[in-house]
């Protein structure tokens, strides 16, 4: 299955010349081979869904399409024509579009300005002739977007929008899209679905990347895969459009994982024990006694982003309460004010019934609330420092790790020794700095500093973003574990399917608001869609 | 050998090796006497000759010596006060405002009542004084730091203009001696501090190594240092941590200031005992190169302590001779400060394993892959 | 005793306030656009007193002012040449690089002003004002305002361009990407390192002539140190400014009169301390910055490097 580049290169896929054509494209990074020989084409008219784990290598690939990297060898066609994509500029002239996975819009600009941005001709800014192609665009995708506003004050789905309209401002022949899907929710993936399809009746070649089975399933009309930096399997249309979803999600687990057979299954979205776990733990929760409990809690936002206004939830011991929402909606504010380190203006926690409200950080954590930050390597780590030293970062001073405040190493070394065996965190030694290990070893190294000594509340604020499949299963198996341990849980997250996986109870928050609490169970993800969606009707 | 790692981890400033860390020191030292050699040369001075006063007035004589060693003791604690904040990334550039302003009050008051107090109680009382008066002139910026997140450089920096101005203002009036010249009393006969037997350098000397060894103590070993580091590692990061930042922000600028405020007892009590309107040796700004040469660690700043001392007194007399002003030396320090950047980032370079010149350099040189884009 | 409400006063005092926050305008003017594209320069400092020494020496030799500030000018340009090598080229930390670039200027200012002026201590004729007809006839406005030396107006309408173009030319467009997202201005197709070095070498220049000014309209002679921290306040203009070059206009003239009043009291013979006068400028300076420290927002990227693919 793998080297399967010659089928690739012999396929009939149609007389048309493909509108972009990559062969034996390599790149390698300091110490890793992000992409080795890879060859794909991408026809006009047709979703080519680029699918794999983070890691497997699209993100560098489509950098090296759109001119932000070079390859260290392989070639590049457009239309049929070699080319070499030396700056993003050079992209944007041969007709390559490209939307990024973390919104490339700037939020203080507005709309009208980030479109101007790298597209204005002369010296002084065209707005009239920007806002006449904002509105062709706009038409041709089906959508009203409003030029003056600040970026920053749209909604997710609206910027996407925009990130589209400003990718075929130079009448692109090829759009890629870098995980477009992540933070939207099933409704927004369906209008997204919708603007593609009209996008592609016009004749442009869309480049769809994900990490998501279903996603590739639904969207793409062919999808590629790829791991560690290889193409290991191609399937076509004729493969997509025959079978239930299942079975097509069968073949493609087996095409990506065909020689590692213990790897498929850990795909969460594939394991169907878990419903049967979830409705378990259930029956379970009747009854536990709360552990924490929020009342009308306020507190800013900070850059941009909202706070939160009278977040009002109750969590029991062993629960999983999931909070949902798209990115920038309050979730920093929530998280913070929860562990202490943003003041709440108004409202009470209360931690098993003692109130917590004007307790300080250090003070919350002793009590035994946790915090497991989404930021890890700049708040929740010092990467220059030792694995073992980061483990008592949260303790510094206490014993037995300081003695009479004069630091012991011997003391520190010995638990972090024990904790790197307990949670498998892949160091070579407790005193290398830990800023050198991989994303998912730093989040074990998170998850030992977090989960040991007696938690009683854990706030998980995107726990597995960015991480591996195999680390993501690892440290949502943590997270089931603690649950059954009777520590109450909460789960902030973007990605909606995790949350699914997760929680017990799902809050959706909304521009600051708690707009509504759903039970798990079948429907729930609908559900949470259409109160982020209508979130302020709801609220 | 995981005790010495770990140690590297808690100070991750420190370079491989011994060698290495010399290595990182001498080279823009050399580096800089040699542009010097040449500015001198330029100027028509002869670069062999200044520097052989230099070492001639800085250590081959006795007296010169004991001076260049006598100079040590501002700049050790200078330096130490800085390399505390520095650590936690505070940019405490303040220093001459809060040296000053100590030197004000340990020359102008302690000149008059230094004759009531007992001997060495009466040098503790000043020299806490001293502490006391820089510590707090650090509050300002402080707070509004830890208050309002407000760019500490700028506001140690007005405070330091504030603090000068008002130190001058002090000093010809309320705390003016007899003189005609704006200046404070002198330090009656015998109230100075002592002179180590047969020599002329003052026991401040050996206090300042005192202190300073504590100081490297308490930043290496302590749980105040490992705050220190932690916020100086990443604001965010100590929050999170549960570290109280306001608070730890407002000590470690008051201990910046202390321990510059002891320089200046030092300085008054050891070695001038009074003090005239507009003396400025404007300590802040010059030792800030010394301590990054010095990696932010204190025992390895007391090399470089001697050096500056030697440099001082031995470019005192060399720039006399050589008929420029003593400004030349700030030069001579800048350049030091500039081949110290180039140096690091050089090995830092290195040490990752990238060429040691950055691709848009390489490109404008000749070479076969000269035809790829500017990209910058 | 002056009457210290008389029109002749007040001219005086606003006359000399422009006089002395010119410099500081042409500063922080500089400082905001190299703000705006995200280059914190601490340097300031020693780019204003390079301008200020190679001005004086400009003008002391060709006997033309103007040659002077543009020479001012192009030394400020050179020494922020320096930022641009260290900190936008190879990346390194712009607040380390601004200090050494302070302590070398001022260090090779006064050595060269030592060696070549010390015994002759050269002064610069003073600089005829440029009375705008019939404005520079209205009481007090007209005598302070309205007469000043053609450099004045020009730094008016360099401000007024300024302002124009940070809004509405792609230039400004660009520099406030580089300042505020540097990775989506380079996603977008341009240069975030170009767009820098362009920021900051117009910083260095127009901190060149504002130290030039300071030189041959202010002082009428170059002494060493003779910017006085005013690099410095500069800065924190700028930051108050928050890219908006109208309020450096604002912050110069706060600056400048906050000086000029204490001189012209000295002058009506009311005693205040020479220090109390050089205090008060930092002191209306930290005390504005307390006032509206909420306000003070910087461009998110201000103050760190760019390198592509840093990932």
């Amino acid at each position: 299955m793998t080297g399967s580049n010659d089928r690739i290169g012999s396929s009939t896929v149609g007389v048309s010349t493909p509108a972009v054509e990559l062969s034996g494209i390599t790149k390698a990074f300091p110490g890793v081979i992000a992409n080795d020989r890879i060859s794909l084409r991408a026809l006009r008219g047709e979703v080519l869904c680029l699918l794999g784990e983070n890691g497997a290598g699209k993100s560098t690939l489509m950098s090296i399409l759109s001119g932000l990297y070079q390859p260290d060898a392989g070639s590049i066609r457009i239309d049929g024509r070699e080319v070499r994509i030396g700056s993003p500029r050079d992209g944007r002239e041969l007709g390559i579009g490209m939307v990024y996975q973390h919104l490339s819009l700037i939020p203080t600009l507005t709309v009208l300005e980030n479109l101007m941005l790298g597209s204005n001709p002369g010296i002084v800014l065209d707005e009239v002739r920007a806002r006449a192609r904002l509105g062709d665009l706009a038409a041709r995708l089906g959508v009203h977007v409003d030029a003056d506003v600040r970026v920053g004050a749209l909604s997710l789905g609206q910027q996407q929008h925009v990130e589209i309209i400003k990718a075929l401002w130079k009448d692109s022949t090829v759009l890629i899209l870098d995980e477009p899907t992540s933070m939207l929710t099933p409704q927004g993936i369906e209008e997204l679905q919708k603007v593609l399809l009209g996008l592609k009746a016009s004749g442009l070649a869309i480049i769809f990347i994900t990490h998501k089975l279903h996603e590739a399933i639904a969207i793409g009309d062919r999808v590629v895969a790829l791991r560690q930096g290889r193409v290991v399997g191609e399937l076509g249309p004729e493969v997509l459009r025959t079978g239930t979803p299942h079975e097509i999600q069968g073949r493609i687990v087996e095409v990506m994982f065909g020689e590692d057979p213990t790897r498929g299954p850990q795909i969460a979205e594939l394991r169907e024990d878990l419903a049967a776990e979830r409705s378990d733990a259930r029956t379970r929760l009747e009854g536990s006694p709360e552990i924490l409990r929020l009342d009308g809690v306020s507190a800013p936002g900070a850059r941009g982003q909202h706070g939160i206004e009278g977040a009002t939830f109750v969590v029991r011991e062993g629960e999983v309460l999931g909070v949902a929402g798209v990115d920038g909606n309050g979730q920093r504010a929530l998280a913070e004010a929860i562990a202490g380190q943003r003041r709440s203006s108004v409202g009470t926690i209360h931690l098993g019934g003692e109130e917590v409200t004007n307790l300080s950080v250090g003070a919350r954590q002793r009590l035994g609330l946790r915090y497991v930050t989404d930021d890890r390597l700049h708040e929740g780590v010092v990467g220059r420092y030792a694995v073992g030293l980061n483990f008592v970062l949260k303790r510094i001073g206490d014993e037995p790790f300081w003695r009479k405040g004069t630091i012991d190493r011997k003391a520190i070394e010995t638990t972090a020794r024990s904790l790197i065996t307990e949670f498998d965190v892949r160091t070579p030694s407790p005193a290398t700095p830990i800023g050198k290990l991989s994303g998912g070893n730093i989040q074990k190294a998170l998850l030992a500093r977090e989960l040991s000594f007696d938690p009683r509340v854990v706030v998980f604020h995107k726990p597995t973003h960015g991480l591996d499949v195999k680390t993501i299963a690892a440290v949502r198996d943590r997270i089931r574990a603690l649950a059954a341990r009777g520590v109450g849980v909460i789960v902030i997250s973007t990605d909606l399917d995790e949350l699914i996986d997760l929680s017990d109870r799902v809050a959706v928050l909304f521009a600051g608001r708690i707009v509504g609490v759903v039970e798990n169970g079948p429907q729930a993800a609908t559900r949470i869609g259409e109160l982020l969606v209508g979130g302020e009707a709801a609220a | 050998m995981s005790e010495a790692a770990g140690r590297t981890a808690v100070n991750p400033r420190r370079a491989d090796g011994l060698i290495g860390r010399i290595g990182l020191a001498l080279g823009p030292i050399l580096l800089a006497f040699l542009t010097t050699a040449v500015l001198l040369a330029i100027l028509g001075r002869d670069p062999v000759a200044f520097y052989r006063d230099i070492l001639l007035a800085g250590v081959l004589r006795p007296s010169g010596l004991q001076d260049s060693i006598t100079r040590m003791a501002p700049v050790l604690l200078v330096g130490a006060g800085l390399i505390v904040s520095f650590r936690a990334s505070l940019w405490n550039l303040g220093a001459d405002g809060q040296y000053l302003l100590a030197v004000a009050f340990v020359a102008g008051v302690g000149s008059r009542v230094i004759g009531d107090l007992p001997p060495v109680l009466g040098w503790v009382v000043l020299a806490v004084a001293a502490m006391l008066i820089a510590g707090a002139w650090t509050f300002v910026p402080a707070l509004l730091k830890a208050r309002y997140g407000l760019n500490e450089i700028v506001t140690t920096l007005m405070m330091s203009f504030i603090g000068i101005a008002i130190a001058n203002v002090l000093i010809k009036g309320p705390l003016k001696g007899d003189e005609m010249v704006p200046q404070t009393f002198v330090y009656p006969e015998g109230t100075m501090l002592w002179d180590l037997p047969g020599t002329t350098i003052h026991v401040g000397v050996v206090a300042a190594l005192v202190v300073v060894v504590l100081v490297h103590l308490v930043l290496t070993r302590t749980s105040l240092g490992t705050r220190l580091d932690v916020l100086g590692a990443n604001p965010r990061a100590a929050v999170h941590m549960g570290i109280d930042v306001p608070r730890l922000i407002v000590v470690a600028f008051f201990l910046s200031g202390a321990l510059i405020g002891l320089a200046a007892a030092s300085d008054i009590m050891g070695i001038f005992g009074y003090v005239r309107a507009d003396w400025d040796p404007g300590y802040g700004l010059k030792v800030v190169p010394l301590v990054f040469l010095a990696g932010l660690n204190v025992i390895a700043f007391i090399p470089i302590a001697a050096f500056f001392g030697v440099l001082s007194i031995g470019g005192d007399y060399a720039t006399r001779k050589a008929d420029l002003p003593s400004d030349f030396i700030l030069v001579f320090i800048g350049l030091l400060f500039l081949f110290m950047i180039v140096t690091q980032y050089v090995s830092a370079r290195r040490a990752r394993g990238e060429p040691v010149l950055p691709a848009w350099f390489r490109r404008t040189l000749p070479a076969r892959d000269a035809t790829e884009g500017d990209g910058g | 005793m002056v009457d210290l409400l008389s029109p002749t006063f007040l001219t005086a005092v606003l006359a000399a306030g422009i006089v002395a926050g010119i410099p500081l305008l042409f500063a922080s003017l500089g400082e905001t656009l190299a703000e705006q594209a995200g280059v914190l320069n601490v340097g300031l400092e020693g780019m204003m007193i390079s301008g200020a020494f190679v001005a004086f020496v400009t003008a002391l030799a060709v006997g033309d002012y103007w040659i002077g500030l543009l020479a001012g000018g192009i030394a400020g340009a050179v020494v922020s040449l320096v930022m641009v090598v260290f900190c936008i080229r190879l990346g390194l930390d712009q607040i380390v690089v601004g200090i050494a670039l302070v302590l070398t200027a001022e260090g090779a200012t006064s050595v060269l002003h030592d060696i070549w002026y010390s015994r002759s201590y050269p002064r610069l004729p003073n600089v005829e004002p440029f009375r705008i007809p019939l404005l520079s006839e209205i009481p007090v406005l007209g005598g302070s305002l309205f007469s000043q030396p053609l450099v004045v107006y020009v730094a008016l309408a360099g401000v007024a361009f300024a302002a124009w173009a940070i809004r509405r030319t792609r230039w400004g467009l660009e520099l406030r990407a580089a300042g505020e997202r540097p990775d989506s201005l380079d996603a977008a197709g341009v240069s975030v390192v170009r767009t820098r070095t362009v920021a900051e070498l117009m910083c260095g220049f127009l901190a060149g002539v504002g130290g030039g000014y300071l030189a041959l309209v202010g002082a009428g002679t170059f002494v060493p140190f003779v910017t006085h921290g005013a690099g410095f306040i500069a800065i924190v203009i700028a930051m108050l400014a928050r890219g908006r070059p109208w309020w450096c206009v604002l912050g110069g003239l706060l600056f400048g009169i906050s000086l000029s009043i204490t001189t012209a009291l000295q002058v009506a013979g009311i005693a205040i301390p020479v220090d109390f006068v050089e205090m008060l400028p930092f002191i209306s300076v930290l005390v504005v910055l307390v006032l509206f420290v909420r306000e003070s927002r910087l461009p998110s990227a201000l103050g760190l490097p760019y390198l592509r693919g840093s990932r």
